[in-house]
């Protein structure tokens, strides 16, 4: 079986994950309180609550004292009702101050999680294609997902407990010392090595939780490569070998899971062990202090029943600061999405094109490429102007550049050197909004998401007529979509799977002619077309084309033939420009690249 | 980013397919019966997955009484030691101190070792049964056809494999110690009361039925609500991969704007799920708690009274009281487990739903054998096809391939190609007649025979994260790297591949992402030349080359194909004149079947074609 390819880095930027490693822990955390904000008043309710809810139980033992150190002991009957009362209404208080509470954090934390998960979906979609090419899409949507579970948990569930518990601890740790200051002293000093533990237990489990998490990610990002890649790896028949790339994945997961509950399992058994001797430490120098005279019988009775009270506080620490672990990592990961900048961008100083002025004159200028990371350029220097109106194929071999160069005409990627202008405007200064407005592309591969027909069709002009959607559906000759079952309503499957290869493209044809764009960008669009239907299909565009500026990337001639003239890619330069004869004539490499004159064609 | 508030009609924007269900697996209906059925399922799934564990799970909880034990003996050693031990130091006597003392360290240590052992094994039980649903949920998303997966979506499969399991895991992570211990100590302060006074625990009791029927109202309701929010975060899932893995066209389309509006949809729906499903538990917590603080007034007053009329002791009442409120307060660490439990529930549900759909395209319980190397002999016999029961593709389709022969496919777009190639394949199964192999239907082999024999190239050419050489060794995995290189060289792909700076151990990246779409096509032929089939079935495998790269692979082809059916589908009839065999497809009908040259001569619609594309040339 194929070996595991090397694990890609989460963030393939070092320098970016040195600097979140620089910060403090629980730097990230923090930053999420910006999403806080608007529910200051529930927090600020929720906090009271609690608070209320907590003295209206400590409340209770009281009552039950007074009733059995008042009325019942002085043979009051007359006292019982009333002091019942205030029982219950004790009770009542509390439960309704927990209702209260409870209701006001499901509130305020989803709300938080959902508006996280809004502004990182809104993030996501500004980031560039580079971006998305980089990183994995299961890393992307565990951030989203499990991540942000992990935030809501320790909001709504840990940061009320941190604060009872350490509450509940100071008190009973300050009311031990007024009891009995040696023996309180030693009760505090008994905090010492719990402190030091969970300090380390925090190191090592921040370390492991991160790395669960990103193993998260890693299963989900090959069970969505199998998703995707069901067809193929059913054509091979090879789902063992992806169910072992899985299982590897998998079983890490596990293995770091079972390494969690080690470590968490050592800490909480601490936390039992700690108070457990102390409580004995304390018996016995109490026993000690007693007989010396220095404490009353009845003295060490309520020191050892008070100390009893701080093991809950103590052991709801161990799950909380594991649960604060997980959300400061989660919190992390999450900013490492969040601090990544977007590269294609709006610059402040961008004017917006008017649809109705733009021309459409396009022209490269000295152009070069280089993809992140790459050694050498793709596009070195590429010279190039597409008068307003006119056609203009590209050609070269595979892996020229081509669809590097068309993907640079709506700033899917900007160029590494030189630039380009539409009617004199660097792309760079005009804003992308007006720019992609003006500017349709069909890719190389139909993207077409699942979806119904209408909104696949009009994806750059959601407010399309009935009319320009028919015309563009008769443009593209994908009229077929009105024999799917509900017509232009039918959902289409992912990526298009329910429609044949050529409904496909045809369909992602269909969509850019409807835009009605100033300029067009046509990335090898008949490919998968029989000669019959590219013929019709030609024919109907080129009235559109006659309306706009095209740039048409082209493998055969019967697709240069759409075009007024023709580019030759080479090299990362255009070597040659000129109407297809022309070139066929005199330029020696166009031959080599789109002449059918080969000895297997002729042949028959 | 602002958040506006957003009406997106969601089932306008997703359209409308087959059935009102058509995302869900089949076992999971609506109606009474089928979440009964369902409910069943997910607890028999529970019991295998548990079964393996059951001398752990006994370890477990052997440790977790342990523990317990020790947990409860410090308020007796402390009782011990005051009542015991300092008047027995006055007298000068520290034996009991010692012994006391002793017994601290001992239940301490017996403490610290049995909760660290109880966490430990419960950790290993719970992400134990996760592994093992992991495994048994992907292999039998492997094991289902390709039209499941269409109308099911990755995006819902990605969920299932992700959220769902993480709605369990939570439930492994914890919950099962507070489940155990709150249990434990319900039942023995049940116990105690009784012992205690038998008329203060029968007016507790009076507590009861209002308990059942609380949890009876959550139970209810909550499974309701959690079925919805696993729902409502895969339509959120669903547009998060979908759309991001779209980025390009979507950023290109401007459909920024309405992207963040569906996904605020989707997302606000799960959100109100998620509260639906949190205000129940907000509301079963305290509502359980106010009865348990109702209950202690009123035996605190009654108690009282009874004490007033000497019918009952003083201490009693007293320990009665404190023995009551320890008895109510795990009810909230059980409600608590409660949740988590129907949260996990909704998810095993799903799942279950998921490990009960049969697969349309099953495998033979007993296979014939297919002959080793296979002879290639492909033949239709009445194949009927359609994908929806109001649309046939193919009418009865007769068609005989001998082994060997190579057979070009040809017809217009939608013609129904791709559809006998998946036949042939069986990436589905015909409607009606049979598809052979060697004889053989293709319902009776079983699928490592079917695959060794017959491989495809598909229009689309998916390729996995990884490096180039992985990604030929596909298909055939295991093969040396020479093979490798040699396919690559065979087919003309191993230039380009040699210019990258990595060379074979280029990271192609994810969906082949770093290569251009005609290298990548070139990688997935060299794919399934590896292969080496007895059937190969090229679907428009050239169609994004360059004519020299086009040329190549003809030429390549002509050898490859030379003792092996090949069934070739293409639209640049360069390629179909390398076949013995020209077929001419028109809506899944068979209009002309012979020999390249011959049908050009003949003037029918192929020579039509021809004509038409000799024109496109120049
Ligand atoms: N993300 C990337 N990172 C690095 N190199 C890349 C990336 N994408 C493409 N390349 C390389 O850049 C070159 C140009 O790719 P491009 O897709 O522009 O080619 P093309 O001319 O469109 O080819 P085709 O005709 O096959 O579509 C190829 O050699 C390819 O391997
Ligand atoms: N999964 C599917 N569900 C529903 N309909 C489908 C599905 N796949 C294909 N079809 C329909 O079946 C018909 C035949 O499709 P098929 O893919 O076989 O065409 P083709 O001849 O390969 O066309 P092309 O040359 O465009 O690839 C088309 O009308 C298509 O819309
Ligand atoms: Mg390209
Ligand atoms: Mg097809």
């Amino acid at each position: 079986m194929p070996s595991l390819s090397p694990q890609p880095e989460p963030d393939p930027d070092p320098e970016k994950r040195r600097s979140t490693r620089r910060r403090h822990p629980l730097a990230n955390l923090w930053r999420i309180r910006a999403y806080l904000r608007p529910y200051a008043w529930h927090m600020t309710v929720m906090t009271l609550a609690t608070m209320l809810a907590m003295a209206a139980s400590i409340a209770i033992p009281l009552v039950i004292q007074a009733v059995v150190d008042g009325p019942v002991k002085d043979g009051d009957a007359a006292g019982l009702p009333l002091l019942g009362l205030a029982a219950l209404g004790l009770g009542v208080a509390e439960a309704v101050l927990h209702f209260l509470r409870r209701w006001i954090q499901a509130e305020a934390a989803l709300g938080m999680e959902a508006s996280i998960r809004s502004s990182l979906y809104a993030h996501l979609q500004r980031l560039s294609v580079a971006f998305h090419s980089r990183w994995q899409s299961g890393q992307l949507l565990s951030r989203a997902t499990s991540d942000l579970a992990t935030i809501r948990r320790f909001l709504s569930f840990g940061a009320p407990f941190l604060l009872v518990s350490a509450l509940t601890y100071v008190v009973v740790i300050v009311l031990l010392i007024r009891l009995h200051w040696p023996l309180g002293l030693l009760v505090a000093a008994s905090g010492l090595p719990l402190f030091l533990s969970a300090k380390r237990f925090g190191a090592n489990y921040l370390a492991v939780s991160r790395q669960q998490q990103d193993q998260q990610g890693d299963v989900a990002t090959q069970v969505e490569e199998t998703a995707h890649g069901m067809r193929t790896i059913k054509a091979f028949g090879r789902s063992r070998e992806v169910y072992r790339r899985f299982d590897i994945r998998a079983v890490r997961l596990h293995d770091t899971a079972v390494r969690k509950a080690g470590l968490v399992a050592r800490f909480w058994a601490l936390l039992d062990l700690v108070p457990a001797v102390t409580l004995g430490v304390v018996l016995v120098a109490g026993a000690v202090a007693v007989n010396a005279g220095q404490m009353t019988l009845g003295g060490l009775v309520a020191f050892a029943s008070l100390h009893l009270m701080l093991a809950w506080p103590i052991e709801a620490m161990g799950w909380i600061l594991a649960i604060a672990q997980e959300a400061m990592t989660a919190a992390d990961r999450l900013h490492e999405v969040f601090d990544t900048e977007p590269t294609v961008v709006d610059s402040p100083a961008a004017v917006a094109l008017a649809p109705a002025a733009v021309k459409g004159r396009l022209r490269f200028e000295n152009i070069g490429f280089t993809y992140p990371g790459a050694d050498l350029p793709v596009l070195r220097s590429v010279d190039l102007e597409i008068a307003p109106g006119e056609t203009m194929a590209l050609v070269g071999v595979t892996g020229s550049g081509k669809s590097t160069l068309a993907a640079l005409v709506p700033r899917l990627q900007d160029p590494t050197r030189g630039r380009i202008t539409l009617d004199g405007h660097d792309l760079r200064d005009l804003t992308l909004d007006s720019l992609r407005r003006n500017v349709a592309m069909a890719f190389e591969e139909p993207t077409l998401f699942s979806m119904s027909v209408r909104e696949n069709l009009t994806l750059g002009r959601p407010d399309a007529s009935d009319a320009d959607v028919a015309e563009a559906l008769r443009v593209a000759r994908a009229e077929f979509v009105r024999d799917l079952p509900w017509g232009l309503d039918t959902r289409i499957g992912e990526q298009g799977m329910s429609l044949s290869g050529g409904q496909r493209q045809r369909l992602a044809l269909a969509r850019a002619v409807v835009v009605k764009p100033k300029v067009l960008v046509l990335d090898d669009p008949l490919s998968s077309l029989d000669v019959h239907t590219e013929a019709q299909v030609e024919e109907a565009l080129r009235r559109v084309l006659a309306g706009a500026t095209a740039l048409v990337v082209a493998h055969r001639p019967s697709t240069v033939a759409l075009a007024d003239r023709v580019a030759l890619l080479e090299d990362g330069r255009i070597t040659a420009v000129g109407r297809h004869s022309d070139l066929l004539a005199s330029v020696p490499t166009y031959r080599a690249v789109l002449s059918a004159e080969a000895e297997e064609v002729s042949a028959r | 980013m602002s958040r506006r508030a957003t009406s997106v009609d969601v089932d306008a924007w997703r359209g409308r397919a087959a059935e009102e269900d058509a995302e869900r697996t089949a076992a999971e209906g609506s109606d009474v019966r089928s979440v009964l059925r369902l409910r069943g399922r997910s607890r028999t799934l529970l019991r295998s997955l548990l079964r393996p564990h059951r001398r752990l799970m006994l370890w477990a909880v052997a440790l977790l009484l342990t523990q317990n034990a020790a947990a409860m003996a410090a308020p007796y050693l402390v009782k011990v030691g005051i009542d015991t031990g300092v008047p027995a130091l006055r007298a000068d006597d520290t034996t009991v101190l010692v012994w006391v003392a002793l017994a601290f360290a001992v239940s301490a240590g017996a403490e610290y070792v049995a909760k660290r052992g109880f966490v430990l094994a419960s950790g290993r039980i719970g992400q134990a049964v996760l592994l093992d649903l992991r495994r048994r949920v992907y292999r039998h998303f492997q094991r289902l056809s390709p039209a499941f997966h269409e109308r099911y979506t990755s995006g819902k499969t990605i969920s299932r494999m992700t959220s769902d399991m993480d709605s369990i895991s939570e439930l492994a992570d914890g919950g099962i110690e507070d489940l155990l211990l709150a249990g434990l100590s319900v039942v023995s302060i049940a116990g105690m009361l009784l012992w205690l006074d038998l008329e203060l625990a029968l007016v507790t009791l009076v507590s009861f039925p209002f308990l059942l029927w609380i949890s009876a109202w959550f139970r209810r309701n909550s499974a309701v609500a959690y079925r919805r929010t696993r729902e409502t975060i895969a339509l959120v899932i669903v547009h998060f991969v979908e759309s991001l893995g779209g980025i390009g066209a979507v950023q290109a389309f401007r459909r920024q704007e309405r992207n963040q509006a569906i996904f605020d949809a989707v997302n606000d729906d799960f959100r109100l799920a998620n509260r639906r499903a949190f205000r129940l538990i907000s509301t079963f917590a305290p509502v359980v708690k106010l009865i348990g603080n109702v209950t202690v007034a009123v035996v605190l007053t009654y108690g009282g009274w009874l004490v007033l009329r000497g019918e009952t002791e003083l201490g009693v009442l007293a320990a009665f009281l404190l023995y009551l409120r320890r008895f109510f307060e795990p009810m909230q660490e059980l409600s608590m487990f409660y949740n988590s439990l129907q949260s996990a529930t909704a998810a095993l549900e799903k799942l279950a739903g998921v490990l009960d759909e049969r697969p349309d395209v099953a495998e033979p319980a007993a296979p014939v054998p297919l002959r080793r190397p296979a002879r290639g002999d492909v033949a239709l016999r009445g194949v009927s096809f359609h994908y929806r029961p109001d649309t046939p593709i193919l009418p009865p389709l007769d068609l005989e391939i001998p082994g060997g022969q190579t057979v070009a496919v040809v017809g217009a777009t939608g013609a129904g190609k791709s559809t006998v190639a998946k036949l042939v394949t069986r990436f589905y199964d015909p409607v009606d007649g049979s598809v052979l192999l060697d004889g053989v239907d293709l319902r009776d082999l079983a699928e490592d025979d079917l695959r060794r024999a017959v491989v495809m190239v598909t229009q689309e050419n998916f390729l996995f994260s990884g490096t180039v050489a992985e990604n030929i060794e596909f298909g055939r995995p295991g093969a040396s790297r020479d093979a490798v290189e040699a396919a690559a060289r065979a087919i003309g792909a191993d230039a380009f591949i040699r210019a990258f700076p990595e060379e074979y151990d280029t990271e192609v990246r994810k969906r082949g992402g770093r290569l251009s779409a005609g290298q990548r096509q070139l990688v997935a032929f060299a794919r399934a030349f590896l292969a080496d089939p007895a059937v190969l079935i090229l679907d428009e495998a050239t169609s994004s080359l360059d004519l020299p790269s086009e040329r190549a692979v003809q030429r390549a082809l002509r050898t490859i194909l030379a003792e092996r059916t090949a069934i070739v589908i293409a639209h640049r009839l360069s390629t179909v004149e390398i076949a013995d065999r020209v077929l001419v497809l028109d809506s899944g009908r068979v209009v002309e079947d012979g020999p390249p040259s011959a049908l050009v001569d003949r003037g029918g619609p192929y020579a039509q074609l021809h004509e038409q594309w000799r024109d496109s040339l120049l």
